[in-house]
């Protein structure tokens, strides 16, 4: 018995050891990955160099490097850069600001929910490109237009998810909390709050997806500034280049926000250990 | 020392609405039974006969169609500090550290000072063998330390009597016997008086002052069997003949009942 024990214990630890590995293995996807942009990127290269592909449609690394290093030398970014990131900041702000409240109450009022679920479950069906004339019509194509819109994109998702994860906190838990005499702002604040963070991040982040894609929709639409602008009016006189740093800056923001809200999300994997995968 | 009444559950009828009948079905049919101070009563009976249905309605949280449940004298009408209930595995909240989960009662009561509830809730980590371990989150826990935390959660308001709805049903054997002992220790030193339902009837002879048989479905007090056993108990004592006599009497008692339970309804 006892030998088995032993043996048992040696052989965890074996398992345990880390294993000799070389660069490659400890990198591999990452490496992988490296190689594949590079591989792209290269190709992309090569294929306009050598006047297999047209530059005029689909640019090259080099160019769209060259723009952008232009753009940001003599400084004719940042007027785009800042009006966008305002629209951005202002609608998605304002989203945050209703959407949360907005989906905590109708999670936790039943009423409530009934009476405003046909319209929130309508307009988040509806994509809301399409109320863009309309915005148009009430907002004129000014700021405020295009805090509208953004927010119209982003604050749907808030809501529904943030009301789904209030209502789905568990039965169990409930009991718990009224067992030791919770009221109901006391349930609220343990047990449905905190059960329903999950759901709100994953708002969060859908929102953000959705606001990006505000930002340049809205700006195709009578803007006079912006990054959505900037890539419409260089489109629209064949500066690819211009188009493609317009469309790097957006998935660069996109994927830094993203980020920003992972490590937010990563805070509750603390108690999430099932997330972790 | 003369026996005080702890608890008094007279006559206490409960039916809910059942989906699937389409009527109210009969679960509590006049539950008599009496705990005394100090006492440890085990229930034990076929499962979906009722039990956590009435140790929910001694905790407060279901209401009662007839009868009366007193603590202390005192009518239930609502969950209240004096009861506190060991809920089944998982019940912590994830999201709260050992800590909090244990002093979750006391925070909601804001009858302490912060500086009184940590020290409280050390002082019952300790109690519970988790010193350590107050900042540790449920998901980092075993399963039987886990369900130490949750008796600590329910010892932490100080209450007169704890409810414990099947606490350790989903622990593995050993680790299963190790808490009842544990159980055992902690009970004698809070010096409190328990409710405890089980289906597993070497649990409740081993724990058990008093074993209350519940019938079939509609439940009733079937019959209530006094553990003659040593009160000072250790694990040696389940190889004790009167242990395995008591174990198979309340075994056939329980078979009576089981199979006249009607299989097909609700699930609990
Ligand atoms: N909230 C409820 N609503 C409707 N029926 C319930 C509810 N809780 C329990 N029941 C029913 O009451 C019966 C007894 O359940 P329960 O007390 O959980 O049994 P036990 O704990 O003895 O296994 C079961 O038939 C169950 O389906
Ligand atoms: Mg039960």
């Amino acid at each position: 018995m006892a030998v088995i024990q032993i043996d048992k214990i040696a052989v965890t630890e074996a398992d345990n050891a880390p294993p000799h590995q070389s660069l490659w293995q400890r990198n591999e996807n990452f490496l992988l990955g490296l190689f594949s942009v590079t591989g792209f990127l290269l190709f992309w290269e090569f294929s306009v160099l050598s006047g297999w592909a047209n530059p005029l449609f689909i640019s090259s690394p080099s160019r769209i490097f060259n723009a952008a290093y232009e753009m940001f030398a003599d400084g004719s970014i940042y007027p785009d850069l800042l009006v966008s990131a305002q629209e951005f900041a202002l609608g998605y702000g304002l989203a945050v600001i209703v959407g949360i409240p907005m989906g905590i109450l109708m999670g936790w009022y039943t009423r409530l929910n009934a009476l405003l679920d046909p319209f929130v479950n309508a307009l988040y069906a509806t994509p809301r490109i399409a109320l863009m004339p309309l915005i148009i019509i009430w907002f004129g194509v000014d700021l405020s237009a295009k805090i509208a819109i953004i927010f119209l994109a982003t604050v749907f998702p808030i809501i529904v998810n943030t009301m789904t994860g209030v209502r789905t906190m568990e039965r169990d838990f409930v009991k718990v909390a009224r067992s030791f005499g919770a009221s109901d702002g006391q349930l609220f604040l343990t047990v449905a709050l905190p059960s329903s963070v999950p759901n709100l991040l994953t708002g969060l982040r859908l929102g953000l997806g959705h606001a990006l894609v505000g930002i340049v929709v809205g700006e195709m639409y009578g803007a006079s500034a912006g990054i959505g602008f900037m890539m419409q009016t260089a489109g629209a006189t064949f500066q690819t280049d211009k188009v493609m740093v317009g469309i790097i800056i957006i998935a660069a923001a996109g994927m830094a926000l993203t980020g920003v809200l992972r490590m937010i999300e990563s805070r509750f994997d603390v108690w999430r250990p099932d997330h972790h995968v | 020392m003369s026996a005080q009444v702890k608890l008094e559950s007279d006559g206490v009828r409960l039916a809910f609405y059942n989906e699937r009948m389409k009527r109210r079905l009969l679960v509590l049919d006049g539950i008599d039974l009496t705990v005394f101070t100090g006492e440890l009563v085990a229930i034990v009976g076929p499962s979906g006969c009722g039990k956590s249905t009435f140790l929910s309605a001694v905790d407060g949280l279901v209401k009662t169609d007839a009868g009366s449940i007193k603590v202390d004298g005192h009518a239930v009408t609502a969950p209240g500090p004096d009861r506190a209930v060991v809920f089944q595995q998982d019940s912590l909240f994830p999201w709260y550290t050992v800590m909090r989960n244990v002093t979750y009662g006391l925070e909601l009561q804001r009858r302490l000072s912060k500086a009184e509830i940590a020290e409280r809730g050390a002082t019952l980590i300790e109690l519970v063998g988790l010193t350590g371990f107050a900042e540790h989150y449920p998901h980092e826990l075993s399963g039987g330390m886990r369900q130490r935390v949750n008796i600590a959660r329910a010892l932490a308001p100080d209450p007169e009597l704890l409810l414990l709805d099947e606490p350790f049903a989903a622990l593995d054997a050993q680790t299963r016997e190790f808490m009842q002992s544990e159980l055992l220790n902690i009970l004698a030193r809070a010096k409190k008086t328990a409710l405890f339902i089980t289906h597993q009837i070497d649990e409740a002879v081993f724990l058990a002052d008093r074993v209350a048989v519940f019938s079939a479905r509609p439940a009733r007090v079937k019959e209530i069997v006094t553990v003659d056993l040593p009160s000072q108990r250790g694990l040696d004592v389940k190889l004790n003949q009167r242990f395995r006599e008591l174990h198979d009497y309340l075994w056939r008692s329980i078979q009576e009942e089981a199979v006249r339970t009607p299989i097909a309804i609700g699930a609990s």
